[in-house]
């Protein structure tokens, strides 16, 4: 059995037993901190400042040429924890010159926010580097319809961001330029 | 009967009535917003700065700055307890459930009939205080008006017919009786300093207290131990932390106004406020001098209409640190334990106040002896 | 080993001595014993092509003295094994007796590699929008046995990426690990000679032959069988990915051969249908037109709601009428091939309550000598076993003419079937009242009195006997609409009203129960869950004197020809 040790506490002098001097201490504290700078901040004028890596709402992004990333290969959909992401898959017409090897895009890309949990998964299993959990944070509606984003507000939140691949404009060069027959 | 004279001085009574109720519900109002301020600042919040008045928002630099003083705010939250809806719970008491808030708020609104807040030279150059009703009797009516609030706490409690308020009525009944009696008897040593043979001065008269107080010392540098005892139990009376008994958000949710909601709530709201403005402005009459300048130093300002005001202005700015000095002391201590707070009633503040009384009553006797 | 008397052999598989069949090559023979071989070309209802190289494997045989034929021994007494220096393909190598095998060493590891390396030289990068990937051979492939990155910075040949082969196959040219199955296939098992490689080295293409197409009725089986994404489902293609099909085991309804099929749905929603192996029925093909038939489950005309006189009404509410109607009247009960074994034993019981006329039509269809026989129901062998009929249907309903012309009939059942397709006249159906059970509207659902929504076979549990007597069993893919019962339910229910005091339940297991007990039954002693995966073969001696119109096919020969043989 654990073995208790009473320690001996220093008895109170009178001046603490009355207990006003402690007070006193007590509101000049609090007297001090009145003059101290304010640490909150007027949210909506105000906004704090967005760490790198910050996970807010998953958007679907373009490339810098403007074309939809996003292949429709599911895998979102498929590592979602709550299964937020609903995909209908569709096939790029033949005939697009600029999207000539891809083939397949998002018919429909459907984001549950109500079900998100901002977990990032979908990011990082994304193998076309087409969904990216930006700075965005603040995500409201009157129903739960509204709550539910579409592949054309995903592409409206996401904008475009860099691209370091241009894997379907490589493609397209090899194409273009070809191996000897 | 009907003497015009008669008329034109009741209209004035009331007139000044209202004028007083406006002034102290004002300050009750206000209080609340402080309340807000202060904590937040304490807290390094920023406090309420949303509410604005349409186009006041626009004027330059000054608009703002009401705006971030939060001006308008107990405006705001006066007509949302307006417009809330009104809701009766099913399980009350309906006549108590609805006595009670009128029952909270009509004593702290009393009491003030009998304060003075200033003093008016007439022609003669005479001395007239400025209140509604100069009672002789003055602090022994506030003592019995402001207790009978404790009744409205007890109604809001039992007929809630709900347990948290149920415990927060009885918990204030028992804190308010046990702290009228330390209350009533650090008083006592006052009324016998303030009337002593020859001043022609009366104990009881609020009037004469401040006077007594006018170029001499004031009662608490008399009388540190009597101001003492009185503050506390006037903490105590008021409800306000560290003895929020009744309240206590932490183990009874709302206490005696957890079933309340919407005007009724908002009634209990202000006499709260209402009971520190009144307390607040008794504290300064007995013990910091009513509204003369400083101890042993004769009032500076002249005796006329400026005086007066001068005057006033003085009085309302020591009961405006007293109310800062309540809210400053909320937002320091935490609450006592209901244990506590009965331990430190009876067998600390009462034993305390009995020795403080002893003390004067002998020393009074003695300076008596002596100076016949 | 030649003298013929032993049908197994012992081969040393990775330095443990294992029995194996004989004359099997090493693939299956590693595979019998756990150890996969990773292959492309081999497939084991194919020929030996031998030309993708991933399964090569070092093998060595016992040496003996080339003049003596004596075996050689090694210091500790063992026969030496005489190891071939290169690695050889797996599945070109039958084995032998005594045969060393290793199919993890240095030297096949570094082989794999390499010829991992260069499938994947041209191959593109394409795995986030093929069809293939999550069932890709290459992929899974080049997870165990690739070495991780490529070497390869040099430009890649860029290929068509949509090539049309035929109505249903579409074709990448880029993802073509040339392995030649489906050239192999279509060669092989169909018959339809239409593809062929083209061009040399890394421009080699797969296509058809100038003026032909990919467009016979089994041409979706070279979707199956190629490892890669190459060959692709026109219909599926793009539609929904693998891994989130759930997978269920049925059969094939088009016709009595009843192909073993996988139902692929998600969420309710059948995507697909696969062949699954049975070397038995239908080794690893099916039809195209048999994986079409999913789409009858969301079609247009089929009967979601249970009706009264045209009006709506719940489900229960309309068999309660039938009973109403059927109590004490003259009941004909017209019956379905396409229809259960169970449902069909039902429908028997039904009729024996009720002392009704049994009546029963057959489909029939052109044999194309594979999996489409001629009869184009699933269980017409079902109706005779249940005892529902003794006698082979004819394509349309003659006795029933005959019956409703003599007005022995006031009350109709009709599962399914079309009386106005089946050489009734609507005149003769005059005062007589209808009841329809069947999953899709047709001319004689529009007359029914009573209308009963049934399930399709993906949305119920039963069994079909197919054209070789085999008992094979389906499994519910996918739930039913809302609202609808199984024929199962809704026959017992039926059952249960008219028959005063009988208990019935309408679990299969009491239902094999009971169809056990009846004489001369060959399902004798056999429960559901006895029925294994891949079918139970049922002596159907019984009903040989029955002319079953199935021609020779694919694992089947009619059944008096046999005899003859014998």
């Amino acid at each position: 059995m654990a073995k208790t040790v009473v320690l001996e506490r220093k008895p109170l002098s009178l001046s603490e037993r009355t207990y006003l001097p402690q007070i006193a201490t007590g509101l000049k504290t609090t007297f001090s901190n009145m003059f101290k700078e304010k640490v909150t901040l007027q949210y909506p004028e105000e906004k704090p400042a967005i760490p790198k890596n910050y996970r807010g709402i998953p958007t679907l992004v373009k490339d810098p040429n403007g074309r939809e990333k996003c292949v429709s290969c599911q895998l979102c959909e498929f590592v979602c924890p709550p299964k937020a992401i609903r995909i209908t898959p569709g096939s790029v017409p033949e005939g697009e010159t600029d999207r000539a090897h891809v083939e397949k895009a998002p018919q429909e890309f459907e984001i549950n926010m109500l079900r998100c949990i901002y977990c990032g998964y979908c990011q990082e299993v994304c193998p076309e580097e087409a969904i990216f959990l930006q700075d965005e944070y603040s995500s409201s509606g009157y129903s739960r319809e509204e709550m539910i984003n579409n592949k054309e507000k995903l592409y409206e939140l996401g904008g475009t961001l860099p691209d370091a691949h241009y894997k379907w404009d490589k493609k397209k060069n090899e194409e273009d330029l070809g191996n000897d027959h | 009967m009907f003497d015009p004279d008669f008329i034109f001085m009741i209209g004035l009574k009331v007139f000044f009535a209202f004028l007083m109720i406006g002034a102290v519900m004002t300050m009750a109002g206000y209080s609340v917003l402080a309340e807000r301020k202060v904590s937040a600042w304490m807290q390094g919040r920023v406090g309420p700065n949303r509410t604005v008045l349409p186009l006041v928002g626009y004027i330059p630099f000054f608009g703002r700055f009401l705006k971030g003083l939060g001006i308008f705010q107990p405006l705001a939250d006066g007509l949302k307890f307006l417009f809330k809806e009104e809701i009766i719970p099913g399980h009350v008491n309906k006549f108590y459930y609805n006595l009670a808030p009128i029952v909270a708020l009509v004593p702290a609104l009393t009491t003030m009939t009998v304060l003075p807040f200033g003093e008016f030279f007439n022609s003669d150059g005479e001395s007239v205080p400025l209140m509604l009703a100069n009672l002789e009797v003055g602090i022994l009516f506030i003592l019995a008006v402001s207790s009978l609030g404790v009744y409205g706490i007890v109604l809001a409690g039992w007929s809630s017919n709900s347990k948290y308020p149920f415990l927060g009525g009885i918990r204030s009944s028992a804190q308010m009786i046990s702290y009228e009696l330390a209350m009533g008897l650090s008083l006592l040593p006052i009324f016998l300093w303030v009337s002593q043979p020859g001043s022609g001065l009366l104990g009881l008269s609020l009037v004469d207290i401040v006077q007594s107080q006018s170029n001499s010392a004031w009662l608490f540098l008399v009388q540190p131990l009597s101001a003492l005892i009185f503050l506390i139990a006037l903490f105590a009376e008021t409800n306000r932390l560290p003895f929020d008994m009744p309240e206590s958000e932490t183990d009874l949710v709302g206490g005696f106004h957890t079933e309340y909601g919407g005007f009724k709530f908002g009634i209990f709201f202000v006499a709260e406020y209402a009971h520190i403005v009144v307390g607040s402005a008794i504290f300064t009459l007995i013990f910091l001098g009513g509204w003369h300048f400083l101890p042993w130093i004769a009032d500076p300002w002249p005796a006329n209409w400026i005086g007066t005001i001068i005057g006033i202005a003085w009085f309302l700015a020591k009961t405006l640190f007293l109310i800062f000095f309540f809210i400053w002391i909320r937002w320091t201590l935490p609450r006592f334990r209901y244990d506590q707070v009965m331990n430190l009633g009876w067998t600390k503040l009462l034993p305390l106040a009995l020795l403080n009384l002893l003390f004067y009553v002998l020393l009074v006797t003695w300076l008596d002896q002596s100076s016949l | 080993m030649k003298n013929g008397k032993s049908s197994s052999v012992v081969i040393n598989l990775d330095g443990q001595d294992v029995e194996v069949p004989a004359g099997i090559n090493l693939v299956e023979a590693a595979s019998l014993h756990g150890t996969e071989v990773p292959h492309y070309c081999y497939h084991p209802k194919l020929s030996v092509a031998g030309n993708c190289r991933m399964c090569l494997v070092e093998m060595g045989t016992p040496m003996r003295d080339r003049a003596t034929g004596e075996a050689i021994l090694d210091e500790h007494g063992k026969q030496k094994i005489g190891w071939i220096p290169k690695p050889v393909i797996g599945c070109g190598t039958n084995v032998s007796q005594g045969m060393h095998v290793k199919t993890s060493s240095p030297m096949v590891k570094d082989s794999r590699e390499g010829i991992m390396e260069f499938l994947l030289v041209n191959h593109p990068l394409d795995c986030p929008i093929c069809d293939q990937a999550g069932e890709c051979r290459l992929q899974e492939f080049a997870t165990d046995y690739g070495r991780g990155y490529s070497r390869y910075v040099e430009r890649k040949n860029v290929k068509p990426k949509r090539t049309r082969l035929g109505p249903r196959v579409t074709l990448d040219d880029e993802r073509c690990i040339l392995c030649s199955r489906c050239i192999r296939f279509c060669q092989e098992v169909v018959d339809d000679d239409v593809l062929g490689f083209v061009d040399r080295g890394s421009f080699s293409t797969l296509t058809c032959f100038p003026g032909k197409e990919l467009s016979n009725n089994y041409s979706l089986n070279t979707v199956d069988l190629c490892p890669v994404g190459a060959l692709t489902s026109t219909d599926f293609r793009f539609k929904m990915r693998v891994w989130f099909l759930k997978e269920s085991s049925s059969i094939c309804t088009e016709s009595s051969a009843g192909s073993n099929i996988t139902v692929s749905s998600r969420e309710g929603v059948i995507h697909r249908i696969t062949p699954r192996r049975n070397d038995e029925v239908n080794d690893s093909w099916m039809s195209d037109s048999g994986r079409e038939l999913y789409k009858n489950v969301t079609s247009e005309d089929r009967l979601m709601k249970a009706k009264v006189d045209q009006e709506e009404c719940t489900l229960s509410h309309a068999i309660e009428t039938v009973k109403d109607t059927v109590d004490g009247k003259k009941l004909g009960i017209v019956g379905s091939c396409h229809s259960s074994l169970e449902e069909q034993f039902l429908l028997n019981k039904l009729a024996k309550i009720t002392k009704a006329k049994k009546f029963l039509r057959g489909h029939f269809g052109e044999d194309d000598g594979i999996l489409v026989s001629s009869d184009r129901t699933p269980n017409l062998r079902g109706s005779l076993v249940s005892g529902f009929s003794s006698r082979y249907p004819t394509d349309n309903l003659e006795s029933l003419s005959k019956s409703l012309d003599k007005n022995e009939l006031d009350v109709l059942l009709v599962i399914g079937e079309d009386l106005l397709a089946s050489g009734i006249d609507l005149n003769q159906l005059n005062g007589v009242t209808l009841i329809f059970a069947g999953t899709h509207q047709n001319e004689t659902s529009k007359l029914a009195k009573i209308l009963i929504p049934t399930l399709t076979s993906f949305e119920k549990t039963g069994c079909f006997i197919n054209r070789n007597f085999r008992v094979q069993s389906f499994k519910q893919a996918i739930p039913g609409p809302a609202g609808l019962l199984p024929d199962l339910q809704i026959l017992s229910a039926l059952i249960k009203s008219l028959e005063k005091d009988g208990i019935h339940r309408p679990d299969l297991s009491s239902i094999w129960k009971e169809m056990g007990k009846s004489s001369g039954s060959p399902l004798k002693g056999i429960s559901f869950s006895d029925v294994p995966e891949d079918g139970l073969l049922i002596d159907g001696s019984k009903w040989s004197h029955l002319e079953f119109v199935e021609k020779k096919a694919l694992n089947y020969t009619p059944a008096r020809k046999a005899q003859k043989s014998k």
